[in-house]
């Protein structure tokens, strides 16, 4: 399992670097919370100058940094100054809300994509692929937020479905499953949004690979020895093409996760998205360092998730060939 | 006179060389505990003389390719020492191996599976003389053509990729892109298998021609006997990882002291003799 | 000349004027095959001899519809008065691997990397004979066992880049015959095999052959092979059958200068003592070019020993120099 071991010290390092770049970058945009507070007549600038002192923020970067990690690996993540509170609190919440959102829309992409890619390639050029490829490059030219605002408006209209938001006003008195129904309906438009903004390219990959591994000769000696139909497509060719797969796989995760940060602001759905424009524009950047990492660690676990499942299926990269 | 060069050859310093060489496969069953252990290669003790053609036969399963990989430094082996040029290589950095690899070239039992299918076929002939920057621009284009052409095949064909050609062609892609760098060790599994026997002639021939000119040596794998009895210098007989068996070819033909090169003569004498009677008139 | 035999009605598969060229790359390619026509009998083996490049998978890969959509093939393939050419995919399901099987000549292209070969074997039978796993286990560790695979669970286990270059011929060997079609398609199937191991497959062809009635398409460069092997050999140039008639009957007295040229190259002794280090192998001499292959006259002409003036401007038609032999060239017309 060297491989994987690899991949999990790369995503360590990666986190670093971006925990790294967060702050410089933090320190190098204008102003900060605090100066925003000293605007507010009502705070007086020693009190302001307090605060700043013990967030450390008369202190070089280098030292905030350090500081930073410390209470990381205190499990605090920093500390909001806009909720006054540990970053840790916050972000449990949101991430877990992301998570939801996106490993749902992952899931469902997938799950229609493999079958339509599989479909069409096995179609290349007859009428069905040209309707699917067709109407993949329509749903690629529209951008995610244009999505978004076409099904907000179709919500708004058929009055079913809840628009903004994850729960109803009533959720706590519902039963366990009417409490599910109520999320499933909520997620109704952001899982819809991010589905159809990443199913096109997934589709298109997909058929790509699998129109190559058709070529294979193996295929057509599978054919030669009557296996056809389903059997032959995902039997023997989509595991062969397991391993351009797996990294789109990764790759989908991520941009998923980035789709998803812009569908949740539109959508009201409170996950990372919301929290992170919030601190933003407030200034509160360890939240924002917290949502970021948050982030970049869900397209870790995405990319190793990929790499997992590439190992199980194919086995020369099990035993260390390749 | 055959009998002083091959004891001259005996006196040089063997040109590679595998001292104790092990190779243990462990291949695990699926959905349970039990796995396989395969002795690929078992304390095997092998020379190969400079400028010399040596034969490497045994049964299917033998190890033979397992050998040659870990001769060419494709694949390490557990225990064991691996000579090139006099020195040990078998624990050589990563660089020490790149000034390696193109004085070492293998051609592949699975030929095709080791050229690239989306590579034309002068580009999988030119990729090792980029790589090693012997040639560049229209000269690299024109020396894969000329390549091509010694080992017969069109160089109108230059833009085909491989899975365009036959098994035999194939081959002679991979054998073509092995010998561009005139490297000074040639390895070749069951190159030759696929090609009838006047193709075979003709590349065996260009072999011979290029040994000549820049005495290069040649490990060649492959279970016809027939073919081996005419060419080799040296033959090595392997049996279930082990090299039962090792000497001039003539020795080995003459006087087979071990049961097993016995049993693949006699095999092939057998197979000989039905065409022979076929050939007289018999049936 | 459309067959060399008596019995013609009672053909199994029946090829006529079969020409196929590839939609290659760019060049202006010539045909891969031309006007080729046979017939395979019930229970009948047939050797293919030919240079390499003369066309022997590509007419094994036409037979099983096999041959990339872009090719132009023109002709007829008859399986049991069945025109080949006209099958859709659902007429090939009830043919290929059941009825006429391939064994192909690159294994290491023909398996799925990514399956374990046992697996791959069980697969074939699950396509043609439907029963339970466990079953089909077995059956497929019996087949292996066929083929001298001793380690059948071993080997039903392993990728096939764990495999040896024999070991993975012999599993699609054990591929090709697990469901006893009517023809088998050998081409080259003993390629990287050892005497000893080429003999046992020469020895399992046969009894598939003796106890089923699977006729056999043995295609191969090695003229040995055949002797004892094989009842008829048909002998192709450039795309092109030059010679065809009863193994015994060609060995004896080979007809075509390609076929005595070819047959004079099996080396008279296994070894020969006398040669010296670097001395040239006899082959035959030149190659065929590319000038050839767009003559009017015989395609064989260049590399012949036995040319005439005639040979230059027109190319032979087949002659029947007797029962069940056929030739193409000007020394036996008339
Ligand atoms: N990667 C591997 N994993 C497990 N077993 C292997 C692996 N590679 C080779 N083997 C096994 O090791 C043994 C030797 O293999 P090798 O390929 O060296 O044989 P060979 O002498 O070249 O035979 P052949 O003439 O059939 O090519 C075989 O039994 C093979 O199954
Ligand atoms: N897919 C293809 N596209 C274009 N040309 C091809 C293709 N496959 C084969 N050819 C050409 O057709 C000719 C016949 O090839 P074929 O594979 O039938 O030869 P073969 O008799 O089987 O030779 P070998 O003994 O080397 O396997 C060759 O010249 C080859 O280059
Ligand atoms: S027709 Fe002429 S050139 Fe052709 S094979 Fe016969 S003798 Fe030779
Ligand atoms: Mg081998
Ligand atoms: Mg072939």
């Amino acid at each position: 399992m060297k491989y994987l071991e690899r991949r999990v010290i790369h995503g360590l390092l990666l986190l670093i670097g971006v925990s790294i770049l967060c702050f410089a970058l933090s320190a190098a945009a204008p102003g900060n919370f605090f100066d925003e507070m000293k605007l507010n007549p009502q705070i007086s600038p020693s009190t302001v100058a307090g605060l700043r002192a013990r967030y450390g923020f008369d202190q070089p970067l280098v030292w905030r940094y350090g500081h930073w990690v410390e209470s990381v690996l205190r499990g605090e993540w920093g500390y909001s100054f806009a909720y006054n509170c540990p970053v840790r609190s916050l972000l449990l919440v949101r991430a877990r809300n992301t998570l939801i959102l996106t490993g749902l829309a992952t899931l469902l992409a997938w799950l229609i994509a493999v079958p339509l890619g599989v479909w069409t390639a096995n179609r290349r050029g007859r009428w069905d692929d040209r309707l699917s490829m067709a109407s993949t490059s329509l749903l690629l030219s529209v951008p995610e937020l244009v999505i978004a605002l076409v099904l907000l408006y179709w919500a708004v209209r058929i009055h079913t479905l809840p628009v903004g938001g994850m729960a109803s006003v009533d959720f706590g008195g519902l039963g366990v499953q009417a409490k599910l129904f109520d999320l499933a309906l909520h997620l109704v438009v952001p899982v819809t949004t991010l589905v159809l903004a990443s199913l096109p390219l997934l589709v298109r990959h997909i058929r790509a690979s699998m129109i190559e591994v058709l070529q294979a000769p193996f295929v057509q000696a599978a054919r030669a020895h009557g296996i056809g139909g389903a059997r032959l497509l995902f039997r023997y060719a989509l595991p062969a093409a397991a391993n351009p797969l797996s990294s789109l796989l990764g790759l989908s995760v991520g941009a998923l996760l980035s789709g998803s940060l812009l569908v949740e602001v539109i959508t009201g759905w409170p996950g990372l998205g919301p929290l992170l424009l919030d601190a933003a524009l407030a200034r509160d950047i360890y939240v924002v360092v917290g949502a970021v990492m948050a982030s970049t660690l869900f397209m870790i676990f995405g990319g190793i998730l990929a790499d997992i499942l590439l190992v199980a299926v194919d086995p020369r990269v099990r035993l260390g060939k390749v | 006179m055959r009998i002083e060069e091959t004891a001259r050859h005996a006196l040089k310093p063997a040109l590679a060389k595998a001292a104790g060489l092990s190779k243990r496969y462990v291949q695990r069953a699926p959905f349970s505990y039990k796995s396989f252990v395969i002795d690929a290669l078992v304390d095997v003790e092998f020379d190969i003389a400079p400028a010399s053609l040596t034969a490497l036969v045994g049964e299917s399963g033998s190890g033979k390719s397992t050998l040659a990989r870990c001769l060419a430094m494709l694949e390490k082996a557990d225990r064991g020492e691996i000579w090139f040029e006099g020195k040990e290589v078998s624990r050589s950095s990563d660089r020490e191996l790149k000034a390696l690899r193109p004085k070492i070239q293998m051609v592949f039992q699975d030929s095709a599976g080791a050229l690239n299918p989306g590579f034309t076929a002068a580009q999988i002939i030119a990729e090792p003389l980029e790589v090693q920057r012997r040639e560049s621009g229209a000269r690299l284009h024109s020396r894969a053509c000329e390549l091509m052409e010694e080992v017969g095949l069109s160089p109108n064909w230059a833009d085909r990729r491989p899975l365009e050609f036959s098994g035999g062609q194939r081959q002679r892609l991979a054998i073509a892109r092995a010998i561009a760098l005139k490297p000074a060790f040639l390895i070749l599994d069951e190159s030759v298998s696929g090609l009838d026997l006047s193709t075979q002639a003709q590349i065996l021939n260009l072999l011979l021609d290029l040994q000549k000119a820049h005495s290069l040596t040649y490990l060649l794998i492959s279970h016809d006997l027939g073919l081996v009895g005419q060419i080799a210098d040296f033959v090595a007989v392997m049996q279930q990882g082990k090299i039962v068996e090792q000497g001039p070819r003539r020795e080995v033909f003459a006087n087979p002291r071990h049961h097993h090169t016995r049993e693949l003569l006699a095999s092939v004498r057998l197979l000989r003799s039905n065409f022979r009677t076929a050939q007289a008139g018999g049936r | 000349m459309t067959c060399a035999h008596s019995s013609c009605a009672s053909a199994l598969l029946r090829i006529h004027g079969l020409t196929v060229r590839y939609a290659a790359s760019q060049e202006q390619s010539s045909p891969a095959l031309v006007g080729v026509e046979f017939d395979i009998r019930r229970g009948e083996t047939v050797g293919i001899l030919g240079e390499s490049g003369s066309g022997k998978s590509t007419l094994a890969l036409s037979i099983l519809g096999l041959l990339p959509v872009s090719t132009n093939i023109t002709g007829s393939m008859l399986f049991e008065n069945k025109d080949l050419l006209q099958f859709d995919e659902s007429a090939w399901g009830t043919v290929r691997g059941t009825r006429i099987a391939m064994i192909f000549q690159d294994p290491g292209l023909s398996l799925s990397p990514v399956m374990r070969v046992g697996d791959q074997i069980a697969e074939v039978l699950r396509a043609h004979r439907p029963g339970p796993r466990k079953v089909r286990k077995q059956q497929v560790e019996a087949i292996l066992r066929d083929v001298g695979l001793s380690q059948g669970d071993r080997i039903y286990g392993a990728y096939p880049h764990q495999l040896s270059g024999g070991e993975l011929h012999r599993v699609a060997i054990a591929q090709a015959l697990s469901c006893r079609p009517d023809v088998v398609i050998a081409d080259e199937p003993t390629q990287s095999l050892d005497a000893t191991r080429q003999a046992e497959i020469l020895d399992v062809l046969r009894e598939v052959n003796r106890k089923f009635g699977c006729a056999i398409i043995f295609i191969t460069h090695n003229p040995a092979l055949l002797a004892g092997f094989a009842d008829r050999v048909i002998v192709m140039y450039a795309g092109r059958i030059v010679e065809e008639g009863p193994v015994p009957q060609v060995f004896r007295q080979p007809l075509h200068p390609y076929t005595k040229g070819l047959l004079q190259l099996v080396p008279a002794s296994l070894q020969d003592p006398d040669r010296t280090r670097g001395q040239h192998l006899p082959a035959l001499p030149g190659s065929l070019s590319h000038s050839d292959r767009s003559t009017r006259g015989c395609i064989f002409e260049s590399r012949c020993f036995a040319r005439t003036e005639l040979c230059q401007s027109e190319s032979p038609r087949e002659v029947v120099p007797e029962e069940g032999r056929r030739v193409s060239c000007f020394n036996y017309e008339n």
